[in-house]
């Protein structure tokens, strides 16, 4: 299970080199995302996640909101 | 593995960089004033209007010590008698919007509502800046009338 965190538990982590994931469709991340984030649409995840990071890296993942 | 449940929505609300083809538009944030000034509940209200004017304002925004957004002295507050604690003065809880509001959206908004001035909150309602109209319709017309960059939620406060 992933640990949830907040806003500024990301900020940490990105600063120490974690990598970020929006899980969102492309034409939504095309238009906002995280700094330094990449694309990892839900339905391409489980067979794109182990290509485009870095097992060795920690891994913040988020979508739109909570709900 | 972590997980950022708030999501990008907090993110934006936060008022927070973010990369991409709307990162390019002016939003409420970028174009918000945040030398705005700002009082306190408890102050006399004669002189928060010389303070305020002194900065060559006719508008504040009253907050809490952490910046939480609790009223608007416009003009006509701000004349009031001077004996007035700020609290006693204030427009309580005026509209706010959001940071990553497209800033075309609100021109138009506020120019439908006849909003001279609001201010731009985070999610948890600390101000970001204050929204002139002026400012707002100065930029959407640089814009040349571009599209807006989706704002749902932008209300609030």
């Amino acid at each position: 299970m992933p640990t949830e965190i907040d806003r500024d538990g990301v900020r940490r982590l990105a600063d120490q080199g974690a990598q970020l994931a929006e899980v969102l469709p492309a034409n939504e991340y095309a238009e906002d995302h995280l700094p330094g984030a990449i694309n990892l649409p839900l339905r391409r995840l489980e067979a794109q996640a182990t290509q485009l990071l870095d097992r060795h890296r920690p891994v913040v993942v988020y979508c739109w909101d909570a709900a | 593995m972590y997980h950022y449940a708030a999501g990008k929505l907090d993110w934006l609300a936060a008022g927070l960089a973010t990369e991409g083809s709307n990162a390019l538009r002016p939003r409420a944030g970028d174009v918000a004033r945040r030398d705005v000034p700002t009082a306190a509940l408890g102050e006399r209200l004669g002189e928060v209007a010389e303070r305020v004017r002194a900065a060559g304002w006719d508008a504040c925004v009253v907050v809490n010590p952490q910046r939480v957004v609790f009223g608007l002295l416009r003009a006509k507050e701000l004349a009031a008698d001077p004996g007035l604690r700020v609290e006693e003065a204030m427009r309580p809880g005026p509209s706010t919007f959001r940071p990553y509001v497209s800033i075309v959206e609100l021109a138009r908004l506020m120019t439908d509502h006849g909003l001279e001035s609001s201010p731009v909150t985070t999610s948890d309602g600390r101000l970001v800046g204050l929204l002139r109209r002026r400012d707002a319709t100065r930029v959407a017309e640089e814009l040349g009338g571009e599209g807006g960059n989706g704002g749902e939620g932008g209300g609030g406060g």
